[in-house]
């Protein structure tokens, strides 16, 4: 069962042109789809949130693209509150959904994970496809929001009903606008499903002779875990979007409670409840968070072993803490809802629950440091963004803790502590942990090197940029700032926020124009990088044997067996200071992972 | 080198302004504001140090380490159970005994019985404005019915007036609360979900459709406070505003009064 039988994947290269990139069953091929999709999908995340941020410190400025694009949502070029709450909801919902869930695990989880175990492919390569085409579809639908009538739904990306849904009678974008969204959402779903089931079988069933679960790599680990966690997660949201859906369109009343007035019209529902949403809704949003942020934790331990030459300090303890992080997730879900009329006693436990997080947390954040100690630390850009997540992992965490006593929570709730919190320890430490891959994995993907000054330029001003854009937020959620506010004009104590929102979107201009340096350093690399050999980082791990880029088959009919865990570095009596995991058994050291 | 710097001087900005409260809250006007206060300050302290700490020792071993001409081979080790079941245990200490504390102000708000003499007050969110009713000089409120609803003439609550309790009861866009009185409200929604938060009252609750959620506490100092809506509520939640001002007993009767006519 552990150990794999060798071609049980493999299947034959094929030569068209739509069978090999478009309707691909290569994992890596479907790996770089899902990584151009997040790339694309990332940039319009992005273009949302300038206009956010633009909104919320020119309010009323006309801008003539947005009157050509959007004639409806800014009648002469002018952003109205609905529009401006359409884009806040499709930025969340694009980053969350189609970036931080699609580029760590579709993406690199894809390309790497059955490369670091040996194998020649997933375990099921049609899934595989039909996995990301049903991403691709769904982002499709999601976009096809902005274009319908009344827009893009303006209900935010957690969609609490009652506004999600009522329909257009609570407000623009909340009728085909939202449909869409529940659509693309329920689809996303069913491909992230099918996507967790192809993970785990690979991770059980592939493995190469030799390669024991403790000898993966950790981000082979985070990957498994990870898909775990979908798995268990995708599944009640995708039932939680149909009731949405069927209360929508069916006149069933599964969140909608009787006795409803809007707008002095009354509405034939009775019986439901809007927290079943909030519960469904965050039992599957709060493993999300760890779905985002797992994969990055593991392309971390990689990258700070390998760049500090150090084996990983306490594998298994890494390993352990995964599980307990993900376990935890899904015990928590609760502390969203301390202010939504849930039973104050259920309050206390899942703040309680939610501290004990803070344990496989610090005990992460501990052995990154103790692999650092000790090192001969070569700061290569990757590197550089692997460091830098320790220090948003170690910000975002702590942030939390004010977040999940009830009592802090009071007045934090729905503040822009929260929007700073969780754009931190999710949204850009994650990120940070996709730009750490990239910069770390660009050369074996497409056998050229990214420029190493254009990285470091990149992390530069993208790592000051995002500390000036979310720290201050903690700030805005001090003053008691309330999120999702179109205008600030019509509360008198926001008045004072006025500089550092001015600070934050002068920062947020500067962090996004240091992204396309990113973007400018990705495409020069693709077609005029210098062209990169096997192993440039002298690392240890299975994807580093092989060609830069891999062949179809990977290994090439090779059979590996595999003798040591994933960190053997600096080993002494060794001359080189690491020693591959295919390399024969050593002499003098037992290298099987120790703790 | 220069990664190490920069997270030392980004960590010092941000503790800069925790330390000098540039942006703080306002100053707390209810009995149990200071508690919640406290229990912050707490969490700011440890969460503070450990942030200091661990930036300082990332930005530290990232200099110390860092790759020079002399550096020799890198120290092979495994890792230490140790050191690993210590940081296990601190963190566990540390954090349980720092949020521990917090669940029992909670607790006073939001579990331990309102006090017999509190004042009720029902407030009942909609897009996107508050409404406040009084229950009038015979103490109940009375019946409302959804198909009587009509902002257009006056009736948000749909309140009927064949019923006696209802016609003294008092229906305003705004509150009035005296000082030093326990307080309950009533919080209900006619359409969405909203959120009642009143910064200097230390004070923050959703309003639900289809439930009606008690919130207690005693205001303590006299003002006028903004209530606004902490949770999106469609496209005029950021105008969904409100005043309250809490005044002396005397204060309060006489309003009471002068908005009964």
């Amino acid at each position: 069962m552990a150990e794999a039988e060798h071609s049980h994947a493999a299947h034959a290269a094929p030569t068209s042109f739509i069978w090999k990139y478009i309707f691909s069953k290569d994992h890596k091929i479907i790996g770089i789809q899902y990584y151009l999709l997040a790339l694309f999908a990332v940039f319009v995340g992005m273009a949302l949130s300038v206009l956010i941020r633009i909104n919320l410190v020119w309010s009323g400025t006309s801008i003539g693209l947005l009157e050509a694009l959007f004639p409806e949502g800014a009648p002469g070029g002018v952003m109205t509150p609905e529009f401006y709450l359409a884009m806040l909801t499709m930025h969340g919902t694009i980053m969350v959904f189609m970036v931080l869930t699609t580029a760590p695990q579709g993406g690199f989880g894809n390309y790497f994970l059955p490369i670091q175990i040996g194998a020649d492919d997933m375990a099921f390569p049609t899934l595989n496809m039909l996995s990301f085409w049903l991403t691709f579809v769904s982002l499709v639908v999601l976009l096809a929001a902005f274009f319908v009538s009344g827009g893009a739904p303006t209900s935010g990306w957690t969609a609490y009903p009652p506004l999600s849904a009522l329909g257009e009678i609570a407000g623009p974008g909340l009728g085909i606008g939202q449909d869409l969204w529940i659509v693309s959402i329920a689809i996303f779903c069913i491909a992230s499903l099918l996507g967790a089931l192809n993970f785990i079988t690979t991770v059980l069933d592939l493995r190469v002779k030799g390669m024991t679960l403790m000898r993966m790599p950790l981000p082979v680990w985070a990957w498994f875990v990870t898909a775990i966690l979908g798995l268990l997660a995708f599944g009640v949201l995708l039932a939680a979007g149909i009731l949405l859906l069927l209360d929508r369109v069916a006149g069933t009343s599964f969140f909608i409670p009787g006795g409803l007035v809007v707008s002095d019209q009354i509405i034939n529902h009775k019986g439901g409840s809007p927290l079943l949403w909030q519960h469904l809704f965050w039992f599957f949003g709060h493993p999300e968070v760890y779905i985002a942020i797992l994969p990055g934790m593991g392309v971390t331990s990689q990258i700070l072993a390998v760049f500090s030459r150090k084996p990983i300090f306490g594998y298994k303890a890494m390993v352990y803490s995964m599980f307990g992080i993900g376990t935890l997730g899904f015990l928590v879900w609760g502390h969203h809802m301390f202010m939504s009329g849930m039973s104050p006693y259920s309050a206390i436990v899942f703040s309680l629950l939610t501290t004990a997080i803070a344990v496989p947390s610090a005990i992460k954040t501990f052995n990154w440091l103790g692999t650092l100690w000790g090192g001969r630390i070569s700061l290569e850009p990757a590197m550089q963004f692997a460091i830098r997540f320790v220090s948003l992992f170690v910000s975002g965490g702590l942030g939390g803790l004010f977040l999940n006593q009830p009592s802090t929570d009071i007045y934090l709730h729905d503040t822009y502590f929260v929007v700073g919190h969780f754009h931190l320890i999710m949204g850009v430490a994650a990120i940070f942990g996709i730009f750490a891959g990239t910069y770390y994995w660009f050369s074996k993907m497409f056998g050229r090197h990214m420029n190493k000054k254009l990285g470091t330029l990149h992390f530069w001003l993208t790592f000051v940029g995002v500390n000036s854009i979310f720290m201050p937020m903690h700030f805005l959620g001090l003053v008691g700032h309330p999120r999702r506010y179109a205008e600030l004009s019509g509360v008198n104590f926001l008045a004072q926020t006025a500089p550092l929102h001015f600070f934050i979107t002068i920062a947020a201009f500067i962090t996004v124009a240091a992204q396309f340096i990113f973007l400018f350093n990705f495409l020069w690399a693709l077609f005029k990088g210098p062209k990169a050999e096997r192993n440039p980082w002298s690392a240890t791990t299975l994807e580093w044997e092989i060609p830069s880029p891999p062949p179809h088959d990977n290994f090439g009919g090779k059979e590996l067996t595999v003798h040591h865990g994933p960190y053997e570095y600096s080993v002494p009596g060794e001359e080189a200071d690491f020693v591959m995991q295919t390399a024969r058994p050593l002499q003098k050291t037992d290298t099987g992972t120790e703790n | 080198m220069v990664v190490a710097i920069l997270i030392w001087l980004i960590t010092i900005f941000t503790s800069y302004h925790f330390l000098m409260r540039t942006w703080w809250f306002p100053d707390s006007a209810s009995a149990h504001g200071h508690l919640l206060d406290s229990q912050f300050e707490t969490t700011l302290i440890v969460t503070g140090v450990i942030f200091i700490l661990v930036q300082i020792a990332l930005g530290y071993l990232v200099w110390k380490y860092r790759q020079k001409p002399s550096s020799g081979k890198a120290i092979y080790t495994h890792g230490n159970h140790r050191l690993e079941i210590a940081s296990i245990v601190v963190t566990t200490i540390v954090f349980y005994l720092m949020v521990l504390p917090g669940q029992s102000i909670w607790a006073d708000l939001y579990i331990n019985a309102p006090a017999q003499d509190s004042i009720q007050i029902e407030v009942t969110g909609q897009q996107f404005a508050w409404n406040m009713r009084y229950p009038g000089p015979d103490g109940k409120f009375g019946r409302t019915l959804p198909e009587l609803i009509d902002d257009s003439s006056g009736n948000p609550l749909g309140l009927d007036f064949e019923d006696p309790a209802a016609e003294d009861d008092l229906v305003l866009p705004i509150m009035a609360l005296p000082v030093e009185r326990p307080i309950e409200l009533l919080l209900r929604s006619k359409d969405v979900t909203h959120s009642f938060f009143v910064r200097e009252l230390r004070i923050k609750q959703d309003t639900v459709p289809g439930l009606t959620i008690p919130l207690r506490f005693t205001p303590t100092q006299t003002g006028t406070f903004e209530i606004v809506c902490a949770e999106l509520c469609g496209l005029g939640h950021h105008r969904m505003r409100s005043f309250l001002e809490v005044m002396s007993d005397a204060d309060y009767r006489a309003w009471l009064e002068e908005m009964a006519e």
